[in-house]
C-alpha cells in the first residue's frame, strides 16, 4: 500500500472542512476524490503533500507518518497538477519543467533528456521549449504543468481538479491522452474532480464526499449498483444512464446475448464500453463481434441485441 | 555677481568646478539613501507581506513620515544627528522609504495564489519560493517604487544644503537669497536634468526583459554605492577649524567673497541653512559661522560676535519698504508704520528674537509685549476699509515686525490685514511685492544697495560703509527704478556678523575677524 489517511480531520475558522477520512490507496492505482464544491476533497488532496496540514490523524507514505518528514522533501517527490496550471509566467516551458529536478540537483544534460522525452510524450512540439506559459493555449499550458509534475519521475501523482479549467473538446481529448499515457500507468494517483464523467472514466475507485466525510468509496460499478445512501444515488441521477453506458462492458453482458455469430462482423475488444459500442453502430457499423477471454468462443450483435441485452443486465443487477 | 549681464551658460562654465562637484554630491546623497532605503524598504515590504496584519500600520507609519514637510525633518535630525551628510542622508532615506515598501509589499501580495502555492508544492523552501518566484515576479513593481523614490530623492535632496550636507540646492537656495536667476538655474536645471534622466534609466530596466534581469538585479547594489560613493569625494581643503556659512553669505561681496579679498581668509567651509547654524555653533559642530547682528540665538547659545576690524559687512538698517501705489491707496498706511521709526535699538530687537528663538514665545505675545510697553497697542477697531497685505521673510524678527504692523494698523484704522509670513527669501520676497501680492514688507538697507540694486562695485564701495548714504541711495532708487518707497528705518543693524562660541574665543584669543585670519594661518 502506498497512501493512507488514518481519521484525518481539518478545520477552517470553526468550519470544519474535513472529518475524520480515512483511506487507502494502493500502488499503482488511481483513486478519485468527487464531491460538490465544499465538500472538502481538495482540502483532502491537500494534506497528502502538506500545502495542509491536518488538525487530527495522520497521513502515512509507504510506512512513514509524513508529520515527521521535512516537508519540501517529501513534495519534491509527489508531483502536483493543479487547475490553472500555476506555470511560473516569468520562465520559460523548459525552466518550468526542470524546477524539481533542479531542487534535486541534477545534472543538466539529464534534466534536458528528460524535459524533451517527456515532451515527446506529451505532444509538445520541440519548438515551444522556449517558450513562455502565456505564448500557449490553455491544453497546452497543461500539458506543460503535468510534465512539470512528472519531471522527476515521482510514484505518487496529486491531480487537483487538472482538466477543469479547459473547454470541454479540448478536455475530452487531453483525458483520452491521460489514460493512454504508459507514464502513468505505474504511478498512484489521488485526482480530485467535482465531474462525475470524468470519475467514472478514469477510476479505479472513487471517493464519494459529502461535508467534509467520505458518502462511499468503491469501484464505479459499486456505486452505480450498491449505492450506500440516497445521496450517493441522488448525486449520480442526472447522469445515470450514460454512466451504466460507460462502466458496463461487452464481456459484461455476454450471457444476455443471443447466441449467433456473423463473418462479416467487425471484430472488438471484450472490454469496449456500451457506450463505444453504440459510437461503432452510430458511426455506420451493421454488426460487431467479439469473444471472451476463456473460451474464445465469438458472438456477433447489431444495435438492438446490444440494447435488449444491456436492459436484461440492468433489470438483473436492480434486483440483485 | 560681479557682471550682472552674465549669461546662464557663461556662469555655468565659470563655476563648472563647483556644479560639477555639487552635481555629484547631488547624486551620492540621492543613491546612499536609496541604497539603505532599499535595504531597509524591501525586508520590510517582504516582512509585512508575510504577516499581512502589519502591513496596515507599518504603511501607516511610513505614510506619515512622507507627509512631514522636508525643511521640518532636516531640522528635526540636527539635535539627533548633528548636520552634514549623516541627518540628509537618513531624511532622504526616510522619504524615499515608502514607495519601497509599499512597491514590494504591493508586488508580492499581488503574484497569483496559484504560482505561490505551485511553488511551494514542487517542494522549495521558504527562502527558493521568495528569490527564484516573489521577487523576480515581484519586481517590476518594486522597481516601479525604486523609481518614485529616485525622483522623490532627487528632489528632496536640493533642500539637503540647508544642513551643510551639498548637493545642487547650494546654487538653488544661494540664487534665491542673492537674486540672481543664473545661479538658481545652474542649480535648478541640472537637478531637473537628473530627475528626468534617471527616471528614463529606471524605466528603461523596468520594461526590459525579464531573462536580461537576473544578473542585472546583482550590479543594482554595486551600481547604487558606485554612485553613493560620489559624494565622498574629496571637498575643499581643511583648516582647524570649521566655518558655515549661509547660501546667501557664501555668494556675496560683503560676505565669503569679502572675507577672501580682504581679510584673506581661508577656512573649511560648508554651507548651512540659517535655520540650524546656531545650533550647530552651540553643538560644536561648527566653529565660526555667518549671523545676523541681532539674532537672538546669539543670547541664547553664548555666541559672540567677531569684531569687522576692516569693515567689509555694510549697515542693515530695517525699514518697511511699500509700493506707492498701496500708499495712495491707503493713505493713513504710511502715518501707521512711521509709528515704529526709531523705536528698536539693537539690543532691543536681539533681546525680542531671544524671546522667539530661544524661549519660544509666539511672536505674535512678543510683539504685543513691546508694543504695550512703549505705549503703542491699541485694541483692533475691526474696519472693514480694505485689505492690507503684510510681507516677511522666513526669520524670527520678519514675524515679529510682520506682527507689530498688523497690530498698529488694526489698532489706529480701519484697515483689514492680510500676513504673508515665512516668504523664502530676498527674492521672493520682492517679487510678491513688486507683482503686487503683498503691500509692503521690512527690508535692509545693505540687502537693498547690494542684493536688490546691485550698483557697480565701485559704487557700491564708495556708499556702503556710511549708514545715511546707503539709505539716501536706495530711497531714491528704488522709487525712480521700481515705485517703492522706503519708510523712515526702525532703528536697529541687522548686519552680517562672524560668530563664535564665547568661550572657544576666549581660548583661542580670537576676538575680531583679523585674530581669527591670524590664528588660521598658525594653526
Amino acid at each position: 500500500m502506498m497512501i493512507r489517511l488514518e481519521k484525518v480531520s481539518k478545520s477552517f475558522n470553526d468550519t470544519i472542512a474535513v472529518k475524520a477520512v480515512s483511506f487507502e490507496v494502493k500502488e499503482g492505482e488511481n483513486l478519485i476524490l468527487l464531491g460538490t464544491s465544499g465538500c472538502g476533497k481538495t482540502t483532502t488532496l491537500k494534506m497528502i503533500n502538506r500545502l495542509i496540514e491536518p488538525d487530527e490523524g495522520q497521513v502515512v507514505i509507504n510506512g512513514k507518518n509524513i508529520a515527521i518528514e521535512n516537508p519540501e522533501l517529501l513534495r519534491r517527490g509527489i508531483g502536483y497538477v493543479m487547475q490553472n496550471n500555476g506555470l511560473f509566467p516569468h520562465y520559460t516551458v523548459r525552466e518550468n519543467i526542470a524546477i524539481i529536478p533542479q531542487l534535486l540537483k541534477w545534472d543538466r544534460k539529464k534534466t534536458l533528456d528528460r524535459t524533451e522525452v517527456l515532451m515527446a510524450k506529451l505532444h509538445l512540439p520541440d519548438e515551444y521549449i522556449n517558450m513562455f506559459p502565456y505564448e500557449l493555449s490553455g491544453g497546452q499550458q497543461q500539458r506543460v504543468g503535468l510534465a512539470r509534475a512528472l519531471a522527476a519521475d515521482p510514484a505518487i501523482l496529486l491531480m487537483d481538479e487538472p482538466f477543469g479549467a479547459l473547454d470541454n473538446v479540448t478536455r475530452a481529448s487531453i483525458r483520452k491522452e491521460f489514460k493512454a499515457l504508459e507514464e502513468l500507468k505505474r504511478k498512484t494517483i489521488v485526482m480530485v474532480t467535482h465531474d462525475i464523467q470524468e470519475a467514472f472514466e478514469l477510476a479505479d475507485r472513487i471517493c464519494l464526499m459529502d461535508k467534509g466525510e467520505i458518502v462511499q468509496i468503491g469501484t464505479p460499478k459499486e456505486l452505480l449498483y450498491q449505492p450506500a445512501s440516497d445521496f450517493v444515488v441522488k448525486f449520480m441521477e442526472s447522469e445515470r444512464l450514460s454512466l451504466e453506458f460507460k462502466i458496463t462492458t461487452l464481456g459484461d453482458l455476454w450471457h444476455h446475448l443471443p447466441e449467433k455469430f456473423s463473418a462479416k462482423a467487425t471484430i472488438v475488444r471484450s472490454d469496449l464500453s456500451v457506450w463505444d459500442a453504440l459510437n461503432y453502430f452510430r458511426s455506420g457499423v451493421k454488426e460487431i463481434a467479439f469473444s471472451t477471454g476463456k473460451t474464445q468462443e465469438q458472438k456477433s450483435m447489431d444495435i438492438h441485441d446490444l440494447t435488449s441485452a444491456f436492459n436484461r443486465y440492468q433489470t438483473q443487477h436492480q434486483h440483485e | 555677481m560681479n557682471e550682472p549681464q552674465q549669461n546662464l551658460w557663461q556662469f555655468m562654465s565659470g563655476e563648472s568646478d563647483k556644479l560639477l562637484n555639487q552635481t555629484f554630491q547631488h547624486l551620492g546623497l540621492t543613491f546612499i539613501s536609496l541604497f539603505l532605503a532599499v535595504a531597509v524598504g524591501l525586508p520590510l515590504g517582504i516582512f509585512i507581506a508575510r504577516k499581512r496584519k502589519l502591513s496596515g500600520s507599518v504603511l501607516a507609519v511610513a505614510g506619515v513620515l512622507q507627509t512631514i514637510p522636508s525643511i521640518a525633518l532636516l531640522g528635526f535630525m540636527i539635535p539627533l544627528l548633528g548636520i552634514g551628510a549623516k541627518p540628509a542622508i537618513v531624511a532622504l532615506l526616510i522619504y524615499a522609504l515608502l514607495p519601497i515598501i509599499r512597491n514590494t509589499y504591493t508586488g508580492i501580495v499581488g503574484i497569483s495564489e496559484e504560482v505561490k502555492e505551485a511553488a511551494i508544492a514542487m517542494g522549495m523552501s521558504k527562502m527558493q519560493v521568495l528569490f527564484k518566484v516573489e521577487l523576480p515576479l515581484a519586481m517590476p513593481v518594486i522597481l516601479a517604487g525604486i523609481r518614485t523614490a529616485t525622483v522623490i530623492n532627487v528632489g528632496v535632496a536640493t533642500l539637503a544644503s540647508y544642513i551643510a550636507a551639498g548637493g545642487l540646492g547650494e546654487f538653488i537656495f544661494g540664487g534665491i537669497s542673492l537674486n540672481n536667476t543664473n545661479m538658481i538655474l545652474a542649480g535648478a536645471i541640472p537637478a531637473a536634468l537628473l530627475a528626468i534622466i534617471l527616471d528614463a534609466v529606471l524605466a528603461a530596466i523596468q520594461k526590459m526583459n525579464v531573462k536580461k534581469f537576473r544578473k542585472l538585479l546583482y550590479i543594482f547594489p554595486v551600481i547604487f554605492l558606485l554612485l553613493g560613493g560620489f559624494y565622498l569625494l574629496p571637498k575643499a581643503y581643511g583648516s582647524s577649524l570649521t566655518a558655515g556659512f549661509t547660501p546667501e553669505f557664501m555668494g556675496r561681496q560683503d560676505g565669503d567673497l569679502g572675507l577672501k579679498a580682504i581679510y584673506g581668509l581661508k577656512i573649511h567651509t560648508i554651507v548651512i541653512s540659517d535655520a540650524v547654524m546656531y545650533q550647530a555653533a552651540y553643538e560644536k559642530e561648527l566653529d565660526v559661522i555667518s549671523g545676523y547682528s541681532t539674532d537672538g540665538r546669539l543670547k541664547a547659545f553664548n555666541l559672540t560676535i567677531l569684531k569687522d576690524d576692516k569693515g567689509i559687512f555694510p549697515p542693515y538698517y530695517a525699514a518697511p519698504i511699500v509700493r506707492v501705489k498701496a500708499l495712495r491707496k491707503f493713505p493713513e498706511l504710511e502715518g501707521v508704520l512711521n509709528l515704529l521709526a526709531g523705536k528698536i535699538t539693537d539690543s532691543i530687537m536681539t533681546d525680542l528674537n531671544y524671546r522667539t528663538d530661544y524661549l519660544h514665545q509666539t511672536p505674535e505675545r512678543v510683539a504685543k509685549d513691546f508694543l504695550m510697553g512703549c505705549g503703542l497697542y491699541k485694541s483692533a477697531k475691526g474696519g472693514k476699509k480694505g485689505v492690507i497685505r503684510i510681507g516677511s521673510k522666513i526669520f524670527g524678527e520678519q514675524y515679529i515686525l510682520a506682527e507689530m504692523y498688523r497690530m498698529l494698523i488694526l489698532g489706529n484704522t480701519d484697515y483689514e490685514v492680510a500676513t504673508k509670513t515665512g516668504l523664502g527669501g530676498t527674492k521672493i520676497c520682492f517679487d510678491a511685492l513688486m507683482n503686487d501680492q503683498i503691500d509692503f514688507y521690512p527690508e535692509y538697507t545693505g540687502t537693498g544697495l547690494l542684493v536688490l540694486l546691485k550698483p557697480d562695485p565701485k559704487m557700491a564701495k564708495k556708499i556702503a560703509h556710511d549708514k545715511d548714504r546707503t539709505y539716501q541711495y536706495v530711497s531714491k532708487q528704488f522709487l525712480q527704478q521700481f515705485n517703492i518707497r522706503w519708510l523712515k528705518p526702525i532703528g536697529f543693524n541687522n548686519s552680517y556678523a562672524l560668530m563664535m562660541r564665547q568661550k572657544q574665543s576666549k581660548d583661542l584669543d580670537v576676538n575680531s575677524i583679523t585674530t581669527l585670519q591670524q590664528y588660521l594661518d598658525k594653526n
